[in-house]
């Protein structure tokens, strides 16, 4: 599909929300696997996994407002075979059960896979203590975890598949928003394959989950201008597609990263890093400043911390200014 | 399986040769924690000689008993006890703390495979025990998840969301043992912060609590016993141990915590410990 063209520029028909996705994919496999096991911390109604919960009862565990023992008893759960997705609020689920990810999770490599919802600002109005802005950093600094991002349902749903299907450590983000519909029930996703959305020879666009539909729209927007800005789904942001990073460092030059994240410690340093080491390129980054967010709406709050398609648009002409 | 009745003479003898080797292992690595492995000598003695459905030729099979423990600086303890079974080398204990070693300062799953948890960072083995009760729950299978937990260690709050989880749903084929032998690092517990009243704690939890000597052979026997007849609970024991127990000069000494003795000490110890 392509964006819709309106008066305000280009458009996306908004699907379910990633984390809704997410929860329909947790059924679905639920009934194909009775092996996954589903743990939650009193938000299943928010993270969806309620619906794995109506239709397998004695597989899911409610843990309570506990998120340290949620998470390790789902390290327990996955040393003993069983293939267990823990929910809560991203926010949560990381920042209260950091030391149990790393301690009971990543450093003896179990098979748990951690689904963080509400990520971002774009929550809304209930504000930035419930708000995850520094998520990627920590799942990423958790050595041996496989970190995903989705941008859509379609997405969200054949990610979860590989999610469970890939033997380790997975960390998934999904947010509160009604997402964008980028892809279709038949693209396929490879974990750690970064999909181009829109090819381009000048610059690139490489974002994660609500930021590259911004990017798709940004790339239509250049095009009118001429310029033929490349798009890159990072939906996998470790391990990093650094193929595809150092091919569009080579072969446009430039490079713009996009994320609904604190900009100093997500994605954009990640690709920094992979552009350093192969091909430096000029690069320029959006995000989340050093700072917290607020209450309001999710369009208000991307819109005031810069997270638009425009955003996206005005790094570019700072990066193709320094290209030159 | 390997479950061998062994008279109280020979288990006895079994936690004498385990307490010779946890010095012998800490003094060769010139640091560890002696005083929380001689404390918890009997308990996991009587649980490897008797109570333990387990079988040392197969460490993975599907249907033994889980063994955590959650106190993972008594790793000495545990190691030489696995070692002991059979699971892992024991001549090569004294190589505890040295690089490569499977004998790793804290129990390590990557080194050592026969154990269940990388344990060290206090606070989280009763909740991985869950998990484990639990999964054997949907499977049907037969296996009891047991952990031991330091007094200290349970200050820490993950420990409380784990009790009110298993006393809740309980869960009966859960174990816990607090090792309480009343000293931690910087001191005596009940100077640091205080655990007591203990048994009223876990009973709040719905937990079947039994206060056991926890340096009887024949006590814990009885109350593992009683524990795997419990139906819809969990059962704690809080086990009265003595910190350093066997060593006179260690014995309620907050400084063998986590102090090595040197080799003079260590030729005190085992002349004692005959």
């Amino acid at each position: 599909m392509n964006p819709m063209e309106t008066a305000a520029g280009p458009a996306l028909k908004l699907g379910l929300a990633t984390r809704e996705a997410f929860g329909q994919a947790l059924v679905e496999l639920g009934r194909q696997n009775p092996n996954i096991v589903v743990g939650d911390a009193d938000l299943s109604k928010s993270t969806y996994t309620s619906s794995f919960a109506k239709e397998f009862p004695e597989r899911f565990f409610e843990c309570g407002i506990a998120e340290a023992n949620l998470i390790g008893i789902g390290a327990g759960l996955a040393s003993s075979g069983k293939i267990p997705f823990v929910s809560s609020f991203s926010a949560f689920i990381l920042n209260k059960g950091f030391e149990q990810l790393r301690v009971t999770a990543a450093f003896p490599n179990v098979n748990l896979k951690v689904v963080g919802t509400h990520s971002g600002i774009s929550i809304g109005e209930d504000g930035p203590s419930q708000m995850s802005v520094e998520d990627i950093s920590l799942a990423c600094s958790l050595a041996g975890f496989t970190v995903i991002c989705p941008a859509d349902e379609h997405a969200t749903r054949a990610l979860v598949r590989a999610a469970a299907a890939h033997t380790g450590p997975v960390f998934l983000r999904m947010g509160r928003a009604k997402a964008p519909i980028i892809y279709s029930p038949e693209t396929a996703f490879e974990i750690g394959k970064a999909i181009e959305l829109v090819p381009g020879r000048d610059i690139t666009l490489i974002a994660t989950g609500l930021l590259v539909a911004e990017a798709w729209k940004a790339s239509i927007l250049l095009e009118k201008e001429g310029i033929s800005a490349r798009v890159l789904d990072m939906h996998t942001i470790k391990p990093l597609d650094r193929e595809s990073i150092a091919r569009a460092a080579r072969e446009t030059g430039a490079i713009v990263v996009g994320e609904e994240h604190l900009v100093d410690s997500g994605l954009g340093v990640r690709v920094a890093q992979a552009v350093a080491e192969t091909y430096p390129c000029v690069m320029e980054f959006v995000g989340i400043q050093d700072t917290y967010a607020e209450s309001g709406t999710p369009d208000g709050l991307l819109d005031k911390y810069g997270l638009l398609a425009r955003d996206l648009i005005a790094a570019c002409h700072r990066a193709l200014k320094r290209k030159r | 399986m390997f479950r061998p009745s062994l008279s109280q003479t020979e288990l006895e003898a079994k936690a004498l040769r385990i307490r010779r080797k946890i010095v012998e292992m800490i003094a060769a690595a010139k640091s560890g924690h002696p005083g929380g492995s001689l404390s918890a000598v009997e308990i996991l003695v009587t649980l490897f000689y008797g109570v333990l459905r387990h079988d040392p030729s197969k460490p993975k099979w599907e249907d033994r008993d889980r063994f955590i423990l959650s106190k993972g600086h008594a790793a000495p303890v545990l190691y030489s006890v696995l070692a002991d079974c059979g699971y892992c080398d024991w001549n090569s204990l004294d190589t505890l703390r040295r690089l490569g070693s499977v004998y790793q300062g804290h129990p390590d799953v990557r080194f050592l495979p026969a154990l269940e948890a990388s344990t060290g960072s206090l606070g989280q083995g009763l909740s991985l025990a869950i998990g484990m009760a639990l999964a054997a729950r949907l499977d049907g299978r037969p296996s009891r998840a047991y952990v031991v937990l330091g007094d200290g260690e349970i200050q820490e709050g993950q420990i409380w969301e784990a009790a009110m989880f298993a006393g809740a749903r309980g869960i009966d084929n859960l174990v816990a043992v607090v090792d309480y032998n009343r000293i931690q690092l910087d001191g005596f517990v009940a100077d640091i912060l205080d655990v007591e009243p203990l048994a009223e704690k876990w009973r709040a939890f719905n937990w079947h609590v039994l206060e056991v000597d926890g340096h009887s052979i024949p006590a814990l026997q009885n109350a593992f016993a009683e524990a795997e007849a419990t139906r819809g609970k969990p059962t704690v024991l809080v086990a009265h141990t003595v910190k350093g127990k066997g060593v006179s000069f260690m014995e309620n000494n907050p400084k063998f915590h986590g102090t090595a003795p040197t080799l003079d000490e260590m030729q005190r110890a085992l002349a004692e410990l005959v």
